[in-house]
């Protein structure tokens, strides 16, 4: 790690720390409250009978929790950190930035009391009532403040790809958001939806999509353009690629929502037009997998002894993997087979899993030494068996999920000769069960791993000064 | 969709891809000013970037999805208003009743249009109906003695009845069971039928704690009902029962005086059997006075429109089977 102009200007390294932290917990969170409700489909006596601990109300306490608290903190952490330094100059905006902590973890403070109260608008994703969702608006605006006020007064000529790909992100959740959660409010807690039928499930999957492509993807691969390299030690490996990959990604993902509509209400012609625009960005996804992988050419012996290097690099290959398999799921017939399965929620854990999480807790890993004034982190050996652990984990889970949701998308598709289906739906979930438990266990391991690294980190925070030296690699 | 919006929507789709195609040709080429494979003379906290030529076989991929994507796009709907070159439609989405769906089926076929919907509809009544036209030359009682119509029969009712009346056929609240001979309808075959075909709407049972006399009366005639029934009589309190008794004459219109449901009457009411111990909304003393103070209205669905008679027809040899086992 070379950190060697780390006292050359004087960088807001506290809002960074502070997000960093709190990733670290909320990972914990959600995937804890994600584990309970993977315990529930098999024992749905672990409900205890109690309206707030209900799947019903903890799943989307789960989503919110890993994706905006968990995911979204990791994003400010490393976006605020990123580019900082790539524009060599101190975060814009003053008080603000303390704001956007603030806000932010209130927001997921609310959701953490709202939903389980069975408050929600009850749209995926979405289901914050609009008190919250203005509060997410005025706080992402002051993001964009300070995000694009650093931009501006950067001291570097050009604007380095990561910041492409984080102000992308941040533009376009603001659209989606305000988009998406135009609502008539009729009490504090209720409100309805200003779009009717089947605009409004267009509306949200548009949101919903793009809360994947731009959130989950764009934003990510700006934390990934600039942890690679960095940790890599080597130089991005093509700078015409993220040109092309980038300007592509933008401007296909935004159409890619209507493949979650297919066979719907929705019409023909929007149909196509999300399944065509979703294959098409099949390659210029994978634009951003080659050049972090590439990016490690000449310096592949450093995965041998670099756990953190292995979750950056390991992330790479996920998300290759689940940037395949969505433009592929997209397809309307493979679509046919997979809509409404467990592939889907396989599908997504593994871009999940894979791709946000292990590309976080790789820049977490990286960032934590640099932020509390340490050379390493506490424990090297503990980043390894996080790596096992979280890796073993998504396997486990996806794994079961394939085969559980083909398995449910042909039981549910099998006709007898009389052409009466062969299977009730009972059968198909009672087939599940398997599966369900598999996925358990590689929850818990998940789990376990988000356990060690808040460990690892608090030792690593608590240690003396500058005391955890670098330790000399033998090559 | 208006000629405008059409145009916004071929517009904006052309351009994307076309964008794609664009600035996929503008990085083909070296444009950077450095030879390839050499830093681009940036630097970013240590970070430098070369500038690699595009993997060829990524390139050459991405614009066969570009090509690709024109070529469905000109097949199939998508730009706008433009219904593709293969006349191909998932169903007739815009429908506003069944006589203009009818309507709409019969032209797109005579205008030789792929509709995906009707065509599996289609197919599969041509290859699954004459199965069971086969099966309903038979009326339910002899049908319901072909092993092969009961296997049938028992795969339609998960799939459309277990929902409500559970996979066992055995209800819940609410739900008659249809095992245990006890029918609110009549459970010869040509009735099961039509309680199928056309569904049975629960109508009598309105609110009557005002016609009872309130509250008092409503306990009143709860203890009378369940007065008549032999497991629970030595539990009523027997003064509250008489006084009960005096205004279920409000009751027998529907139960018959007996109490002992509008089916023993040949009537096709639907109200239940009181003397027994099958309750559809529960037996317990709570559940007797809710019936009576607020009322119940059941409702079966009516299944003629959705599986067609000859279908019906075999659900209801199965329903039939259940309670007549040899």
């Amino acid at each position: 790690m070379s950190q060697s102009n780390l006292t050359e200007i004087d960088y807001n390294y506290n809002v960074v720390r502070q997000f960093t932290v709190m990733t670290v917990i909320w990972g914990i969170v959600g995937t804890l409250v994600g584990v309970l409700i993977a315990a529930q489909l098999i024992w749905p006596a672990l409900n205890f009978d109690t309206p707030w601990l209900t799947y019903s109300r903890l799943r989307p306490l789960h989503t919110n929790a890993v994706i905006f608290a968990f995911g979204t903190s990791a994003l400010f952490a490393t976006s605020y950190y990123v580019v900082q330094r790539t524009c060599k100059t101190a975060l814009f905006g003053g008080k603000l930035v303390a704001f956007t902590f603030w806000g932010w973890q209130a927001v997921i403070l609310s959701a953490v009391v709202t939903l389980p109260l069975g408050l929600t608008s009850s749209k995926e994703y979405a289901e914050l009532e609009w008190p919250i969702d203005i509060l997410i608006a005025v706080v992402w605006i002051s993001y964009a403040i300070v995000f694009f006020g650093t931009l501006l007064k950067r001291k570097t000529s050009h604007i380095y790809v990561a910041n492409w790909f984080f102000g992308g992100f941040i533009i376009t959740v603001a659209v989606l958001h305000i988009g998406n959660s135009m609502v008539i409010p009729l009490t504090l807690t209720k409100s309805y939806s200003l779009y009717p039928g089947a605009i409004d499930a267009m509306m949200q999957w548009w949101y919903g999509h793009n809360a994947v492509g731009f959130l989950l993807t764009a934003g990510f691969l700006g934390m990934m353009y600039y942890f690679v390299p960095k940790q890599a030690e080597r130089p991005v490996y093509s700078y015409r690629l993220s040109i092309v990959h980038f300007w592509a990604l933008v401007s296909l993902y935004i159409w890619a929502g209507p493949h979650h509509l297919h066979y719907t209400a929705l019409p023909d012609w929007t149909q196509s037009v999300g399944m065509v625009m979703s294959i098409v960005l099949f390659l210029p996804s994978w634009g951003g997998m080659i050049n972090g992988i590439m990016t490690l050419s000449g310096a592949w012996h450093k995965l041998r002894h670099d756990p953190i290097l292995r979750f950056l690099i390991v992330s790479l290959s996920f998300y290759g993997m689940s940037t395949f398999e969505g433009p592929m799921m997209a397809i309307k017939s493979v679509n046919a087979l997979s809509h409404y399965t467990d592939w889907t929620v396989g599908h997504v854990h593994s871009g999940a899993l894979g791709w946000v999480a292990m590309v976080s807790i790789g820049a977490m890993y990286h960032l934590i030494p640099v932020l509390f004034n340490q050379g390493r982190m506490y424990s090297i050996k503990l980043i390894n068996v996080h790596f096992w652990l979280h890796t073993t984990g998504i396997v486990l889970y996806i794994v079961a999920m394939w085969i559980s949701g083909v398995m449910q998308g042909l039981m549910w598709r099998a006709v007898n000769t009389d052409g009466t289906l062969t299977y009730s739906f009972v059968e198909s979930l009672q087939a599940s069960y398997p599966f369900y438990f598999i996925r358990f266990v590689g929850g818990v391991l998940v789990v376990t791993g988000f356990l060690l690294m808040a460990y690892n980190m608090f030792k690593t925070i608590g240690a003396k000064d500058g005391s955890l030296k670098q330790e000399a690699i033998a090559a | 969709m208006s000629s405008f919006w059409s145009i916004w929507i071929t517009v904006l789709t052309l351009g994307t891809l076309v964008g794609c195609y664009l600035i996929l040709r503008m990085c083909l080429k070296n444009f950077a000013g450095v030879p390839e494979g050499e830093s681009m003379g940036h630097e970013f906290d240590g970070i430098e970037e070369l500038n690699n030529p595009l993997p060829k076989w990524w390139s050459t991929f991405f614009l066969v999805t570009i090509i690709w994507g024109f070529g469905y796009l000109a097949l199939y709907p998508g730009l706008g208003n433009f219904e593709g070159l293969l006349g191909w439609k998932s169903s007739n989405q815009d429908v506003t009743s069944l006589s203009d769906s009818k309507a709409q089926v019969a032209s797109a076929k005579a205008a030789g249009l792929h509709v995906q919907y009707d065509r599996e509809v289609e197919r599969a009544d041509e290859r699954f109906g004459p199965i069971f036209a086969e099966f309903a030359q038979q009326d339910v009682e002899t049908l319901s003695k072909n092993e092969e119509a009961l296997k049938i029969g028992q795969r339609l009712f998960l799939q459309n009845c277990s929902q409500c009346h559970g996979s066992d056929a055995k209800g819940t609240t609410g739900f008659p069971n249809l095992v245990d001979n006890d029918w609110l309808y009549g459970g010869d075959g040509a009735t099961i039928e039509q309680s199928i075909l056309h569904g049975r709407v629960g109508q009598g049972m309105i609110a009557w704690d005002t016609m009872v006399g309130g509250e008092e009366g409503v306990k009143e005639v709860a203890a009378y009902v369940l007065s008549l029934n032999p497991d629970r009589a030595a539990k009523v309190d027997s003064a509250l029962a008489a006084k009960g008794e005096a205004k279920f004459a409000m009751c027998a219109a529907c139960h018959g005086s007996d109490a002992t449901g509008s089916a023993a009457m040949g009537l096709p009411l639907g109200a239940p059997n009181l003397t027994d111990n099958v309750w559809l909304y529960g037996g317990s003393e709570r559940a007797v006075q809710q019936s009576i103070r607020n009322g119940r209205a059941g409702v079966m669905p009516a299944w003629k429109g959705i599986l067609g008679e000859d279908k019906v027809r075999v659900i209801s040899a199965y329903v039939y089977s259940l309670s007549n086992q040899d």
